[in-house]
């Protein structure tokens, strides 16, 4: 499959820059999982939602985030440059490779990089003692499942900007109210009431539902379908909308 | 084999419109195998669109081109793995070596590993930069971008090579080593398709060359035929003073089949200057200066598309 070229030369560069950001992102989410799950932790106490403790109810959602961050941030400026600073996908479409094969090799990519950010994550869940179990797999899933609808959405956006400047708008007003108010900190029952719907439609907070509930084992296989099926409704509509965009641009 | 007597490239009524603005309106030409053929034309004359037209990277909007028999609507793959592009615009892996560069690019052609390192051995050589074949593409020269561009077009043996404007930027040394590259890759058959804004690059380079101007052909053929059959043989520039200007009373016409007026001197075409400017001076013209010289490509460039700035 010719997409797994594309993906070759992704990792080929990844492994001359990985360095920078690898110390990263190990300590991050062991100093925040530390601070927020063990300070904030005894502050909440025996109150934390599912019983389990605050660790428990809150490394899941954020390594749901974590995906999500890694996929947003991955799809704005970086794939901004391919298509327009860097020109690397003028180079990569001079080959046989096509518009379909490229979008397909960047998504497998970035699904390896969701893996490698949830798979630390998992680690320094595992070594603070959550979620050991094998159910700790489904979560890294869920993750990864959650940044690939937010790789499809952003990248679809990056495909139609001139010049990126809507990146931070996104950041501020999109990515940082989510990663706040989608159930990842608090259940969203404590929202006011209208903005609960609100919540209740965004990817985070399915992809968030379904980590927490395998990690603490308390989501029945029947609960967890609809969140599922939600996240790859959203991931089959965002491909062929940014495929669609990425064809506009690279090829008209 | 191919039959030689088929184009390598045809076109016929090929059309490209980015939605209201046509970009290139109708054109027709054929390239042969082996030859080196040129888009000669200003900024925005549709040599750029045309070209990616034939790279397959920007779909045909209207039209007949065939590519080694193939068109690109269908065959896009099949023609691509023949081709080899070298952009305008340099578009390297800046993060990745200059071996790394052709090794990688390399596997988008389903090259084996081991032949990809070979064939990168032997183009760092051709263009060389066997010496920096560790260095990063962030610490190259302009030049050395270019030579390294052109290597890495030639990573798949391509029968075709597409070059947009290959030596702009470059300093002169850089530019006549990279034309001495392609000559070679020329005796060695592969098919160039050029395209310039350099008079002198298409003279060097191109066997067979046609003007754009407006998304339009305006002219075509050998860079000798254009020049002997649009153009008088002879170029006269004349400098006169204002005084003697206002009593030339048509004498300039007299001495030349045609005359050209800049502001700051006379163009006069014709086929004997030195018989001109002798015409000139016995019926006592005064010249401040007064230059004959050969006819160039540029002057038919210049006749052709006009001496209007294109922006």
């Amino acid at each position: 499959m010719r997409a797994n070229r594309v993906l070759y030369r992704n990792a080929r560069v990844y492994a001359r820059t990985w360095r920078s950001g690898v110390f990263f992102s190990f300590f991050q989410p062991l100093l925040f999982l530390s601070a927020i799950g063990f300070g904030v932790g005894k502050l909440v106490g025996a109150d934390a939602p599912g019983g389990r403790g605050y660790l428990a109810f809150l490394a899941p959602a954020l390594l749901a985030s974590a995906c999500m961050q890694t996929a947003t941030f991955e799809s704005t400026y970086p794939l901004l440059g391919k298509i327009q600073w860097r020109r690397t996908y003028e180079a990569i479409l001079a080959t046989p490779i096509s518009v379909r094969d490229l979008f397909a090799g960047e998504i497998r990519w970035l699904a390896i990089r969701m893996l490698m950010v949830g798979g630390t994550f998992a680690a320094v869940m595992v070594l603070l003692g959550v979620g050991r179990s094998p159910w700790i797999l489904a979560a890294l899933a869920a993750g990864v499942l959650t940044g690939l609808v937010f790789a499809t959405v952003i990248s679809a956006f990056t495909a139609r900007t001139k010049n990126g400047a809507e990146f931070n708008f996104i950041f501020r007003f999109v990515i940082t109210p989510m990663f706040l108010f989608s159930g990842t900190f608090f259940p969203i029952d404590r929202l006011p009431e209208y903005l609960q719907p609100v919540a209740l439609a965004t990817p985070l907070y399915h992809g968030v539902a379904l980590a927490r509930g395998f990690v603490t084992q308390t989501l029945a296989p029947l609960e967890a379908l609809p969140h599922i099926a939600y996240l790859l409704v959203l991931f089959g509509l965002a491909y062929w909308v940014a495929l669609r965009a990425f064809t506009k641009r690279l090829a008209s | 084999m191919r039959n030689s007597t088929e184009p390598l490239i045809q076109a016929r009524g090929l059309t490209k419109k980015f939605g209201k603005f046509t970009a290139v309106d109708g054109i027709d030409f054929d390239v042969y195998g082996g030859e080196a053929f040129g888009f000669l034309g200003p900024n925005g004359a549709g040599k750029t669109s045309t070209m990616k037209m034939i790279g397959c990277a920007s779909p045909v909007s209207g039209g007949e081109l065939t590519v080694a028999g193939l068109s690109p609507k269908t065959h896009a793959p099949q023609i691509k793995a023949r081709i080899g592009v070298v952009p305008q615009l340099d578009n390297l892996d800046a993060e990745l070596t200059v071996r790394q560069n052709l090794e990688i690019y390399a596997r988008f052609f389903d090259i084996s590993k081991a032949e990809a390192r070979k064939r990168t051995d032997e183009l760092l050589d051709f263009v060389q930069l066997s010496d920096k074949s560790e260095s990063e593409v962030e610490s190259l020269s302009g030049g050395m971008r270019r030579r390294l561009t052109i290597a890495r077009a030639l990573i798949n043996e391509p029968d075709l090579i597409l070059l947009d404007e290959p030596t702009t930027g470059l300093d002169p040394q850089a530019r006549h080593l990279l034309w001495e590259r392609l000559y070679r890759l020329k005796q060695k058959g592969v098919t160039l398709v050029i395209t310039t804004h350099y008079m002198d690059e298409a003279e060097q380079l191109c066997d067979r060359l046609v003007v754009m101007d407006k998304a339009k052909i305006v002219t075509q053929g050998t860079p000798r035929e254009l020049i002997d059959n649009s153009i008088s043989k002879e170029v006269l520039e004349l400098r006169i003073s204002d005084e003697q200007e206002a009593r030339l009373n048509g004498l300039l016409e007299e001495a030349s089949e045609r005359i050209e007026r800049l502001p700051d001197r006379f163009l006069l075409y014709t086929d004997d200057g030195e018989r001109s400017l002798a015409f000139l001076h016995s019926k006592g013209v005064e010249t401040v200066s007064a230059l004959v010289r050969r006819s160039t490509l540029e002057d038919v460039f210049l006749q052709v598309t006009g001496r209007t700035l294109v922006e």
